[in-house]
């Protein structure tokens, strides 16, 4: 028996507030610069011009503006709510100060509050290589350790990253993700702003791992990260991020674009717990090439928000390259959570698993939406896709919409859907032991995802813990 | 025996399963320290009155009263019933996946002791029943009966019985799926448990968990009643004889 657990179990017994208290606040701030509702070539041209970038990426994010404006809305996934997004209402870049700092001491107070109230500092200090804070549209707290630094390790907010180091940038930049891609990766092409920027030399192991965390403020806020990862030839490294929002009786937009570069022998683990408030539209465009014998593991957690679209894929370039998607979906009342994942076996012998599961509760809907294909040239492939859905409730909703292609010979494919009601039966058990119902059901929603948890950092694992606790509270009559 | 106080008292209780009667009028008085028996053909309501004494939900009492240590339980949920003293070892147990032996007879112990029981102590107690009831100490991570053989989890049973030491325990068809070397530790499980102040019903098919666990009063249930009483020897009778003399000589009584 491991301590780990007992302690998980003395955190969520300690902890017992709820996401308005703890995530839910704003803070009133006088932003160093607060642009006009709307999007245009206007808008692009200040955000480039304040950000001083040369002219080559302005003219990416007109090109990408235009993309943007001349694509239609997705067709598929939730359209109705998709629809209900007001491009002229939202803010698409807001400065809240002059420069970004590396000292949590020169970072204004009401910012540091918040981070503080979120944990940051103190995460830093205990477990973490580096962090990058970013609030609103750009990264006001950034830092790493020497060691990391002396092993040439670049972790960088991705504004600096284009100053210090243009080249890699633009040799990189919409490489994985064109910004043709989708709508909302021409977007964030326009207006991108802050994120991270991690370069890891050939053979170098960070293993301490890189955090980021996202932090939406103000009401009606766009927040577009553009986040660049490349391992070198036999590097590793574990990057987490984590997102929260207050809550407004108005939308607010988040989406990001995540491109990751896996070189031959490399491993890239890219670990997200979400929890945004339940005005944020999530869209998110994450993609992963994994060249050979690279691993790649996106660990996908995602709690809140109104409407999530996110699936993360990994396209397998290199013979052996080996990708992995876990991903968990928690979807509440009023919430619509559209995950899933998407693997491209373009090279021989490669592998893949998806493991997605889901839990809706109330009206919430969850689903999946997953496709795997390979390629004619990937003989000798492996996949496994195993989606698991549990059902709190008569109204809640669970979908499953997977695709898979095999245009390859001899491939291995394994394809597992469930769908599973917490039962009378297994409350009964637990109850006859002495549990409250309510404890009941939370220790059988813990479980389900354990095989989530369990791939998470212990303090990221209690903290999900108890978000799923928060959520679940009273939420069953 | 005349000195022993009643520990478990119920009187008349009539039990339906969306709305179909499977248990009518039973009444029992088990003391402390005494090992009841009930045994019966399948079907004959055994198990519908061991779940609904635990409070299944679906099971309904119509009628009757039940006290456990002179507190009447009826009125309480099943996590109330098990937090004042009563236990059911289940005769399928179910699979939790995810949440390991340990993690879950921890929960269930703090819902017993409060949140701030001495987990050290729990430790301590845990490692000890295991090795006590020859458990291999790997069960303790594992997902609680996920993909358990039929002799583990009835093992894992007897186990939560000895953590949470309950006053009254019911055994609903503990022996059932046990090979022989299982069935001997299972029962030196429940002999371990028993002492002056708790008691034991066990509810089961066959007499052969009887040689190991000596039962003080053996009842015989059919059709939903409690059709005669005896000693060990009525056990032994049945083992011999089936239950075919039961029916004749009871059985249109029941049906009356």
């Amino acid at each position: 028996m491991s301590d780990s657990i007992q302690k998980q179990k003395e955190s969520l017994a300690a902890l017992n507030e709820d996401y308005e208290s703890k995530y839910g606040f704003s803070d009133p701030v006088d932003y160093f610069h607060k642009g006009a509702k709307g999007i245009n070539h206007e808008v692009v041209e200040m955000i480039t011009k304040m950000k001083k970038e040369p002219r080559w990426m302005a003219d990416i994010r007109h090109e990408a503006l235009d993309i943007f404006l001349s694509k239609p809305m997705p067709a598929w996934g939730d359209i109705k709510l998709i629809n209900e997004i007001d491009f002229d209402n939202i803010y698409y870049f807001m400065k809240p100060i002059e420069n970004q700092q590396n000292s949590w001491d020169d970072v204004p107070d009401y910012i540091k509050k918040t981070f503080d109230r979120l944990g940051i500092p103190e995460a830093e200090k205990n477990f973490l290589g580096g962090v990058s804070a970013q609030y609103e549209s750009e990264v006001v707290y950034h830092s790493m350790k020497e060691e990391l630094k002396e092993q040439g390790v670049l972790f960088l907010d991705m504004d600096s990253a284009l100053r210090e180091h243009p080249d890699i940038v633009k040799k990189y930049f919409g490489t994985i993700i064109p910004m043709t891609d989708n709508k909302f990766a021409a977007l964030n092409t326009a207006v991108w702003s802050g994120g991270s920027f991690i370069y890891v030399p050939p053979g170098v192991q960070v293993t301490v791992p890189l955090q980021a965390y996202f932090r939406i403020n103000a009401e009606n806020m766009g927040q577009f990260e553009r986040t660049l990862i490349i391992a070198d030839k036999g590097a590793r490294i574990h990057y987490i991020e984590g997102c929260t929002a207050p809550t407004y009786s108005t939308d607010s937009l988040h989406s990001a674009v995540v491109e990751v570069l896996a070189l031959e022998d490399s491993n890239i683990r890219y670990t997200t717990i979400q929890n945004w408030s339940r005005n944020i539209f999530n869209l998110v465009t994450k993609r992963a090439n994994a060249h050979a014998r690279s691993t790649v593991e996106w660990v996908d957690g995602n709690l809140g928000s109104r409407l999530t679209m996110k699936y993360p894929c990994i396209q397998l370039l290199g013979e052996g390259a080996r990708g992995e998607i876990l991903s968990v979906a928690l979807a509440g009342t009023d919430q619509h959570l559209d995950a899933g994942a998407k693997v491209i076996h373009v090279a021989p012998n490669t592998s893949s698993r998806i493991t997605s599961k889901s839990i809706s509760k109330g009206n919430g809907r969850a689903s999946y939406r997953g496709l795997a294909k390979v390629h004619k040239n990937a003989t000798g492939a492996k996949l496994a896709v195993e989606c698991d859905a549990l059902l709190i409730g008569e109204e809640a909703r669970s979908d499953t919409y997977p695709t898979i292609e095999v245009d390859a010979k001899n491939v291995a494919v394994e394809h597992e859907a469930r769908v599973s009601k917490v039962a009378e039966e297994q409350l009964f058990y637990l109850t006859s032991r002495g549990l409250t119902e309510d404890d009941a059901r939370l220790l059988i929603v813990n479980g389900f995802m354990e095989p989530f948890t369990k791939e998470l950092p212990l303090e990221y694992a209690v903290e999900l813990n108890r978000l799923i606790e928060l959520e679940m509270e009273g939420s069953i009559g | 025996m005349s000195d022993k106080s009643t520990l478990f008292k119920f009187d008349n209780i009539s039990v339906t399963v969306e709305g179909k009667q499977v248990v009518n009028s039973v009444s029992l008085n088990i003391k402390r320290g005494e090992v009841h028996a009930i045994m019966g053909p399948n079907g004959s309501g055994k198990s519908s009155l061991s779940n609904a004494l635990m409070g299944h939900p679906a099971y309904n009492i119509t009628n009757g009263q039940a006290a456990l240590d002179g507190v009447d339980i009826l009125g309480m949920a099943a996590d109330e019933r098990s937090r004042a003293g009563l236990f059911l070892a289940f005769q399928y147990p179910l699979a939790i996946p995810g949440v390991t032996v340990a993690n879950f007879m921890r929960t269930a112990l703090q819902a017993h002791r409060g949140k701030d029981a001495d987990m050290a102590d729990f430790r301590k107690l845990f490692k000890k029943k295991m090795a006590d009831l020859s458990i291999d100490p790997t069960f303790a991570t594992r997902y609680l009966n996920d993909g358990f053989s039929g002799g583990e989890k009835k093992r894992i049973e007897i186990l939560q019985l000895s953590v949470l030491d309950p006053k009254m325990a019911i055994l609903d068809e503990t022996d059932s799926g046990l090979d022989i070397d299982a069935l001997k530790e299972v029962s030196k499980g429940i002999n371990e448990y028993r002492n002056n102040n708790n008691a034991v019903l066990m509810v089961t098919h066959y007499q052969r968990l009887l040689n190991y666990v000596k039962p003080d009063f053996v009842h015989v249930m059919m059709d939903g009643r409690l059709v005669t009483s005896g000693g060990p020897e009525l056990a032994l009778k049945l083992e011999d004889q089936g239950y075919e003399w039961v029916e004749k000589e009871f059985g249109q009584k029941a049906e009356a």
